[in-house]
């Protein structure tokens, strides 16, 4: 292990060997099903499974044929319109609240502040199918359920905690010296929120509201509860293709969504290290 | 300076629109679970008159005159009002056989009927010579009853009133309570024997390669669920990838591939590797600050590599352990997506029950049982995790 870069006995070696090799078989485990989705989605049958001709690098074997078929098909483009309006609705909403609690959880004056913070993460801890029940009999009862608006409600509320999560953690570095400064050379608290915290806290508001969003785009159970076909998302649409017409135009958009999710990882370490480097410049 | 109070009062006011939001589109939701798993007033309002009748009887034998009077009465009432329905299927889900018997009697019932009741009803269905019918009846029509948790663990209340257990052949939740324990406790178990090597080769890499390996694990972590169940799928199924690999290397026929998804295999691989980066995470966040000199200074006081880590490293890393594990359970036990997706019938967890009595059984008192029992089992969870880890130090990647 960590010491032994002189002398390695024969048996450290194959140890080591072993825990590399152990390594590397996670790594493929972790990785290898997602990495298969994509070479699968081009496939010019509709099998699920890598044809002759795919592995003779046969030009005639690939096709855009699934592509084609996802955006030609009306209840995947509505599954498409659905989840970014119902996203982005909801991320708008949970960050708008979430950063405003965030603010006021950070502040050692916040009354019952450990109460208050685990009922306002209640909504990420608890299993999504209780959630999904609960929200179904209220909304119901109230005459959401097969609306736009309650699921974004519903959305927003689940997406909120990654917000005051994201927002409390650069808020642990802040320094409310500046806040205190500002406000002593007459600044209003509007002003010092907007033109002194708000810059250092962008790293933290941006991932959150990201995390917000990747939750109601990823979202199933409550929709499935929720939703009618009018509110179907993608999602929800690739749940149907999985339990009812088994097709490979979910590999199309699948591999669309695997695009997207290294996209938003990438953005949100980028943001991540942003804001790690300005606490330790201070 | 401002005085305290004014600065509680603002930092409140702070908090206050999405504790208010919170309560609304969310705790609201569910309370409203929890009151349906204890309160059912569907029978009791549409059986009124039963329901008096039998408040006065002893239990013994079967009730009298007045209450046949009353129940075919309020049955022609209910089939009339079209809540019948609802009435047969609840008192049917305490004794199973009285839909028909209820719904028969109701629709079947002469114009002109008329005392003595008892003979009425009789001929119209045997059911009402049973004293078990009316004991189900007055058990229906209980408006706050423990019935639904009772029999989310197999228990039911017998006519006199005592706790006993379901018939044989309805006995199914503790069995499936144990295999959600199971199994969850299963790929926790997996996750960690996976993770911790993992973990800890990132967390000792050079910080180049370190954030080069984070991103391989991360890269799943964001990758939507239903994709990778999707891939499972893909991947597993009797016509899929790893049959097709396996039959083409000779080392399966044709006729031989294995069964490896819609069952709990599937449930298994497909989970373990959905919840792997939950417990990476942690575990690589407490590695990282165990210094490189620990090992060291034990090699250099005469430890092997395995005495080392066993005495030196591994309690360094528990408090890893323990964030990981946990978070896994209580990630596996609440899982809904994967297990319907790739369980088939022997990979089924309990959420999969409760969305079953959700959406096709219709059974909602039961499924907000089971639900408070799940809700109740994952915050004694969360409570722990909090104490041990804090819950705001989550890790979210």
């Amino acid at each position: 292990m960590a010491a032994a870069t002189t002398a390695l006995s024969a048996g450290d070696r194959v140890v080591r060997f072993a825990y590399l090799g152990f390594c590397a078989a996670v790594f493929f485990f972790l990785l290898a099903p997602i990495l298969v989705i994509v070479p699968l989605s081009f496939n010019a049958e509709p099998y699920f499974t890598f044809t002759e001709g795919m592995l003779r690098f046969d030009s005639e074997a690939y096709s855009l044929r699934w592509y084609r078929q996802v955006v030609e098909d009306e209840a995947w483009r509505r599954g498409i319109a659905n989840s970014f309006l119902i996203g982005l609705s909801a991320t708008g909403l949970a960050t708008t609240l979430g950063t405003l609690a965030a603010l006021g959880l950070a502040s050692p004056a916040m009354p019952a502040r450990r109460f208050v913070m685990g009922l306002l993460i209640s909504p990420m801890v608890t299993p999504l199918i209780i959630s999904a029940a609960g929200m179904f009999f209220f909304y119901s009862s109230v005459g959401l359920t097969q609306t736009h608006i309650g699921l974004i409600l519903a959305h927003a509320a689940l997406g909120t905690p990654f917000v005051v999560i994201t927002v409390t953690a650069t808020l642990t570095g802040f320094d409310t010296n500046l806040t205190r400064a500002a406000a002593s050379m007459g600044a209003t608290p509007l002003r010092t929120f907007r033109q002194v915290q708000l810059p250092l806290i962008a790293p933290g508001v941006f991932s959150g509201a990201l995390f917000a969003f990747a939750t109601s785009f990823d979202e199933v159970v409550v929709v499935l509860f929720m939703g009618g076909v009018e509110q179907r998302t993608i999602p929800r649409q690739m749940w149907a293709g999985i339990r009812e017409q088994i097709s490979p135009a979910i590999l199309a958009v699948a591999t669309f969504l695997i695009v997207f999710a290294v996209t938003l990882l990438f953005t949100v370490e980028w943001l991540r290290r942003r804001s790690e480097g300005r606490k330790t410049q201070r | 300076m401002k005085a305290p109070g004014r600065i509680r009062l603002r930092t409140g006011l702070l908090v206050l629109p999405l504790l208010a939001f919170v309560l609304v589109t969310f705790i609201a939701p569910l309370g409203t679970m929890l009151v349906r798993s204890v309160h059912d007033p569907v029978v009791a309002d549409a059986l009124p008159e039963t329901m008096e009748a039998l408040a006065g009887w002893d239990g013994q034998g079967l009730p009298d005159e007045v209450a046949y009077e009353a129940v075919a009465r309020d049955l022609v009432r209910a089939n009339e009002e079209r809540t019948l329905g609802q009435v047969a299927s609840r008192v049917n889900r305490v004794r199973s056989g009285l839909r028909s018997a209820l719904t028969r009697t109701a629709r079947r019932m002469p114009e002109d009927a008329a005392a003595p009741w008892r003979d009425v009803l009789s001929n119209l269905h045997e059911a009402w010579d049973e004293p078990e019918t009316w004991h189900a009846i007055q058990s229906a029509g209980d408006r706050f009853t423990s019935r639904h948790y009772l029999n989310a663990v197999d228990l039911q209340w017998l006519p006199d009133r005592s706790v006993g257990r379901q018939p044989e052949e309805r006995r199914i939740y503790l069995a499936l309570l144990w295999r959600t324990l199971w199994i969850s406790l299963g790929i926790t178990f997996l996750c960690l024997l996976l993770g911790y090597p993992v973990a800890h080769l990132i967390a000792h890499a050079p910080p180049h390669r370190q954030n080069l390996l984070l991103a391989l694990v991360l890269v799943p972590f964001w990758t939507s669920l239903l994709v990778r169940t999707t891939s499972w799928i893909v991947l597993l199924q009797t016509q899929g990838v790893i049959n097709d690999v396996l039959v083409a290397l000779g080392l399966l026929g044709d006729d031989g591939r294995l069964a490896m998804v819609y069952n709990m295999t599937g449930t298994f691989v497909a989970m373990t590797h959905v919840l792997l980066p939950f417990m990476v995470l942690p575990l690589y966040s407490v590695m990282r600050s165990i210094p490189r000199r620990h090992m060291s200074a034990a090699a250099s006081l005469g430890a092997g590599p395995f005495q080392a880590f066993r005495k030196v490293y591994w309690p360094q890393t528990l408090p890893g352990v323990g964030a990981g594990s946990l978070l896994v359970f209580i990630l596996a036990i609440g899982f809904y997506i994967t297990p319907a997706l790739v369980g088939g019938s022997t990979g089924q967890l309990i959420s999969n029950m409760i969305a079953y009595h959700m959406q096709t059984s219709l059974n909602w008192g039961l499924a907000a049982a089971l639900g408070g029992i799940l809700l109740a089992g994952v915050l004694v969870l969360y409570v722990v995790y909090d104490r041990v880890v804090g819950i705001e130090r989550m890790s979210l990647g």
